[in-house]
């Protein structure tokens, strides 16, 4: 039992699915992201995930890769991830890391880790990499007490599922289609049976990303998932107020609309 | 050497290669790999294959002795293996025959496909043409302002392209789109890959289609009299290297050389010259290489005037041969790719791509090394008919351009 899946099964307790924020560090600046992200707990985001910009994003749609760009041309470290961590733990709500592959390595695997742990972070949630080539992470992250959450896609064989959830610890992340990072009008068909297949092959947890953008979706999926992940549509509120105050504003207002979609889900 | 070093099958080639790709496309690597396996012991395919490179390709290509080229090269003696007369004008042509024969095998009727300088853009629309395939070029912004001609190409082909906007809009870029496009389409689409980089089976199967290039001038330069002393390439991703290479690995008298794009220098900063820049290990694409990159492992954009090595990776199987030592790794610059260029021009009556102007570049520089009693073959692998107004615009040949 680790703070996060503490988390979320005091949502199940509760009947409901724990709802889950992305924001990319370092947009518009670290401070302001950090800022960013407590607000979304305080406006009811159960658990954080904190992304690592990255040069190449290539499961990242349009949004997000903006956000991204813009924070690296600021000059975002990698580090800055654990500041931004630190401030969601401190404010009470579980963080995860999101992360492509390179970055985490160039850091060091041991030394991300040993950094993560001392933010009090959770975890990782790892979109470019999967079990097979993952083998040096698995050893630094279980050796602390890391979670490492690995996806699974519509497109993966039984076999690929067992194989993933036997690696995975924490939850399983399910793309609920085949496709990149985006707001869209509608959750995948296919979402509900990946997360009873996901379920089939031993996960204890599943939540699902990708496209869930307003509270109809959250409920739809909160209906069958443990939890529901949303970026694209809360990085927009950043994106889309250059005033701190409005952004907030808007990210709370987007945020509450969620957390109304989860709770009555069930 | 007691083990060959030829047709290594992947996925790692000593430390590098593998497979870092999302989940979403383990099950179409998978499926293609399989795929790949089954038709390379079928006779039925390598029949088809065979018969594409005859008929349609031109194959085998020829080599040709360049005696007033090398006469500014210290005298060596200078062979061009020519996949510049290849149907539409480069060795791509080789990789995207066999990977569409291999989109038809597992029944997709759509492919994509990223371009640098165009090249291979081009001949994936003109394979996509010739199998009735659905096709899709993502080409970075910039580069389809330099190489337009080749833009108009593709579209005469039929092929949708798909200027991409993100990032720093060259080649890194069109293959973060096209990665973008696979994963929400991979049930009907193949993506026909470019160089011998990127996942497994990529490096392999590129590799592979090539190798038909050292094979053909190996045995061309047998009955011209023996092995080159080196065989010489320009590397990018590194696909018309490795396919040249392959042949001569387990020639441990040939030196095999490929020649980088050092832009403005090594010391400038402003290159694409992975190996010969001393870059550190990493993830990019989907497999451990060499990459330009930062201390948090952020790609750093690469510089070169040939749209087609700009590139900050570098096929592992490449990475893999200079971390054994097998093949050196040289950096051109712009200006002396260029001198070469138009060097070949003058004295052959051949325009090379600038790409090639690379390799020959470093052929200049071994040659005037190793003086007349060498032989140094030459991998011409592409035409310059593309990059005429790069060309005249270098060399001040344009009338003045309005600021």
């Amino acid at each position: 039992m680790t703070f996060l899946t503490d988390r979320l099964d005091a949502a199940r307790a509760q009947g409901r699915a724990a709802l889950i924020g992305y924001l990319p560090v370092g947009y518009p600046d670290v401070e302001r992201s950090a800022r960013a992200m407590v607000a979304m707990v305080e406006a009811g985001v159960d658990i954080v995930e904190v992304g690592v910009p990255y040069s190449d994003p290539v499961l990242d749609g349009a949004t997000i890769q903006q956000a991204a760009e813009a924070a690296l041309q600021r000059g975002v470290r990698v580090r800055d991830a654990f500041t931004a961590v630190k401030a969601v733990v401190d404010a009470g709500a579980p963080a995860v890391v999101m992360s492509y592959a390179n970055p985490i390595f160039q850091y060091g695997v041991e030394r991300f880790a040993d950094d993560l742990v001392a933010a009090g972070g959770s975890g990782v949630i790892l979109p470019d990499l999967t079990p097979d080539v993952a083998g040096e992470w698995l050893a630094a992250a279980s050796a602390r007490g890391l979670e490492t959450i690995f996806l699974v896609a519509p497109s993966s064989t039984q076999e690929r599922l067992h194989y993933t959830v036997a690696h995975t610890t924490g939850f399983v992340y399910a793309a609920s289609l085949m496709g990149v990072t985006g707001e869209r009008a509608s959750v995948g068909a296919a979402a509900e049976q990946l997360v009873a297949d996901t379920r089939a092959a031993g996960a204890e947890r599943v939540c699902v990303g990708l496209g869930v953008t307003t509270g109809e979706h959250a409920r739809m999926v909160g209906a069958y998932a443990d939890g529901v992940i949303v970026g694209s549509a809360l990085v927009r509120c950043l994106l889309e107020h250059e005033d701190e105050d409005d952004a907030l504003a808007a990210l709370r207002v987007k945020v509450a609309e969620l957390a109304d979609g989860v709770r009555s889900a069930r | 050497m007691t083990e060959s070093l030829q047709a290594a099958p992947g996925p790692y080639f000593g430390d590098f290669g593998g497979r870092f790709v999302p989940e979403a496309l383990v099950a179409a690597l998978d499926e293609l790999t399989d795929a790949y396996e089954k038709a390379k012991v079928d006779p039925e395919f390598e029949r088809e294959l065979t018969r594409l490179a005859r008929d349609y390709t031109g194959r085998p290509s020829i080599v040709t002795e360049a005696p007033r080229f090398a006469a500014h090269a210290g005298g060596a003696r200078i062979i061009l293996k020519r996949e510049d007369l290849n149907h539409t004008g480069s060795h791509k042509i080789n990789n995207v025959l066999g990977q569409a024969l291999l989109t038809k095998r597992l029944g997709k009727t759509r492919v994509i496909a990223e371009t640098g300088a165009g090249q291979h853009g081009v001949a994936s629309a003109t394979a996509a043409a010739l199998m009735g395939l659905e096709c899709t070029v993502y080409m970075g912004e910039e580069d389809t302002r330099r190489q337009a001609l080749n833009v108009a190409r593709m579209k005469l082909l039929g092929a949708t392209v798909v200027p991409v906007t993100s990032g720093s809009r060259t080649l890194k870029d069109a293959i973060n789109e096209t990665y973008r496009d696979w994963v929400a389409n991979v049930e009907t689409t193949n993506y026909l890959f470019g160089t011998a980089a990127g996942p497994h089976p990529f490096p392999a199967m590129v590799r592979d289609f090539q190798r038909v290039i050292g094979v053909e001038a190996r045995a061309q330069m047998l009955e011209r009299g023996g092995l080159p002393d080196a065989v010489i390439a320009c590397v990018g991703g590194g696909s018309n290297a490795i396919g040249i290479f392959d042949a001569f690995l387990d020639d441990s008298d040939v030196r095999l050389i490929g020649c980088e794009a050092g832009g403005l220098g090594l010391e400038s900063g402003h290159h694409a010259a992975t190996i010969a820049g001393g870059a550190r290990a990493g993830v990019l694409h989907g497999s451990r290489s060499f990459i330009l990159q930062d201390a948090d492992g952020q790609t750093i954009e690469s510089t070169s005037i040939s749209a087609g090595l700009d590139y900050p990776g570098v096929g592992p199987e490449h990475a893999f041969l200079a971390d054994i030592g097998r093949a050196e790794y040289w950096a051109v610059t712009d200006a002396e790719a260029m001198e070469a260029f138009q060097l070949l021009c003058r004295t052959e009556g051949i325009l090379p791509a600038i790409e090639s102007s690379h390799a020959l570049a470093g052929a200049i520089k071994l040659g005037r090394e190793l003086g007349p009693e060498a032989t140094i073959l030459v991998s011409l692998s592409g035409r310059g008919d593309k990059d005429v107004e790069t060309a005249a615009r270098w060399f001040g040949m344009l009338p003045e351009e309005k600021a």
